[in-house]
């Protein structure tokens, strides 16, 4: 059985001015330890999927399944569900008030995890992710590089199964960009976790993902699905060679043709 | 550090203009040093209140319903935001009757409160306490309707319960919105225990004022203003000051930022 499966997922938002389809029906399965990239123009209902993932919007029809549960079954999200996955957001989304180590800490005291265990737990983690020195610093004393770091150690310190990325470095120049995406290459392998990433660069889903879904503008669709065949580790040179460019390229028409 | 010294000399400057100007007028136009005493005459008057004991007495009774009322309001003021931020249903119920009390003008239920408390502390308390009340709780609300959407989405997507995401979420980043309505609380506190004391009762610095001005010892009079003034800034810069304790993480506890 698929690790996270998406069937006839719909979005409708009503508004006053009438309705708007978000996302048309969307299929989608990924095994465990899979990553799939979701790529589409602006406005295409990307992050919707995400968020209808994620158990932040309702669908307004369809069914997400996540390692066999029903996570939109219930009045609310369901709980267990819910546990097992995490997101990074766009802009970092840290609590300004709370240092580093509590940022990261954070999913794990709302589970009534001792101080002591959960500042261990954290600190660990800012080890691996690059912000070791950083701990007791507030998010606004950090570069918007290092703030994505401390989300991303935050969204892993609860062990999640899958790990939801809605344009995680987006706002990051080229070369932090690089340097991430070489990061959360190695963090994927390591957890195991089932990963989707809603990004607008195609290079980026390409060096990232094992499957890249293209959605159309309005309602978002699923135009084609392609699969990455390069092998991991990945390094920042695959980015040069003919092949992965051949694909970038490839995909751009694909997109280019559906809007 | 060139920023500060300026502002300190524009300070002083406007100071000696206020001054200078104020003993020019007594000194060149013929009013009645019974209306406006001289500059001179009201730091004499100032320095002997201070070395009174009566003085502090009646300061020590001010400042007590000032900060007893201000305590009673911003807990009040603090749990009512919430409740009218969180609830639609209790700010819907609610927000007629809070409506109606803040058009109120409170001034015109200080005999009435009085009349039901009596001449002492306790009246003033309630009255400072009815002043503070509204900007506490406009504060306390504003900031928990303008938490923002990502940080609910965080609470949602890690499961807090509700009190989780106040304790956590709302209430922290809440907490600047809730220290400006405290700021414009204290300083409404003071006028009303002072305006109350002027009313009714026999100690404080409201009656002290109006003491003095029925023995036309404006002098004193200004004095004993000087001596509010005094405590007034000394209560808004303790709220102030509370802003860096609490929030030193928010814009608006930066050193360079206008309010500070």
């Amino acid at each position: 059985m698929a690790d996270v499966e998406l069937l006839g997922v719909a979005k409708r938002f009503d508004s006053r001015a009438g309705a708007v389809d978000a996302l048309a029906p969307v299929d989608l399965q990924l095994e465990q330890g899979e990553v799939v990239a979701v790529v589409g123009p602006s406005g295409c209902g990307k992050t919707t999927l995400l968020r209808c993932t994620a158990g932040l919007t309702r669908p307004s029809a369809g069914t997400v399944r996540l390692h066999g549960r029903d996570l939109w079954a219930g009045r609310r999200p369901d709980a267990e569900a819910m546990r097992s996955l995490a997101i990074v957001f766009q802009d970092a989304n840290l609590l300004p008030w709370l240092t580093v180590e509590d940022n990261v800490a954070l999913p794990l005291q709302l589970r009534g995890v001792p101080r002591k265990e959960r500042r261990r737990q954290a600190a660990e983690l800012c080890e691996r992710t690059g912000i070791g020195g950083f701990t007791r610093h507030r998010p606004r004393e950090l570069s918007i590089g290092m703030r994505q770091r401390v989300a991303l150690s935050r969204a892993l310190v609860d062990s999640p199964r899958l790990l939801l990325l809605d344009e995680p470095f987006a706002s990051l120049d080229a070369i932090t960009r690089d340097a991430m995406n070489l990061e959360l290459q190695r963090v994927l392998a390591d957890s195991g976790c089932t990963g989707v990433l809603v990004t607008h660069s195609m290079s980026e889903a390409v060096f990232l993902a094992d499957r890249v879904v293209s959605l159309s503008a309005r309602p978002g669709r699923v135009v084609d699905v392609t699969a990455v065949p390069f092998a991991r580790p990945r390094a920042m040179a695959l980015q040069h060679t003919s092949g992965f460019q051949q694909l970038v390229h490839q995909l751009r028409c694909t997109l280019g043709e559906a809007a | 550090m060139r920023d500060r010294v300026l502002s300190l000399v524009i300070g002083l400057v406007v100071l000696v203009v206020f001054v200078g100007g104020w003993k020019l007028y007594v000194e060149l136009s013929d009013v009645s040093r019974f209306v406006l005493p001289p500059p001179e005459d009201v730091a004499t008057a100032t320095w002997d209140l201070a070395g009174d004991g009566d003085t502090w007495e009646h300061l020590r009774v001010t400042l007590w319903e000032i900060v007893a009322g201000f305590a009673v309001a911003s807990a009040f003021g603090v749990v009512t935001g919430i409740a009218i931020g969180e609830i639609r249903v209790v700010e819907r119920a609610l927000s007629p009757f809070l409506i109606a009390l803040q058009v109120l003008p409170k001034v015109a239920v200080i005999p009435l409160l009085i009349l039901w408390l009596g001449f002492g502390p306790s009246a003033k308390i309630v009255i400072a306490a009815i002043f503070a009340f509204f900007p506490v709780t406009a504060g306390t609300r504003a900031g928990i309707r303008s938490v923002e959407r990502n940080h609910r989405d965080l609470a949602t997507t890690l499961q807090a319960s509700r009190w989780q995401q106040l304790r956590h979420i709302d209430l922290p980043s809440s907490l600047p919105s809730i220290l400006t309505g405290m700021e414009v609380g204290i300083v409404l506190a003071t006028v009303g225990a002072i305006v109350a004391e002027y009313l009714a009762g026999a100690e404080g610095l409201g009656y002290l004022a109006t003491f003095y001005l029925n023995q036309l010892q404006v002098d004193a009079l200004f004095g004993v203003i000087v001596v509010m003034s005094a405590l007034g800034l000394l209560l808004y810069g303790a709220v102030l000051g509370l802003r860096r304790l609490l929030v030193p993480w928010h814009e608006s506890s930066e050193l360079d930022h206008p309010s500070a």
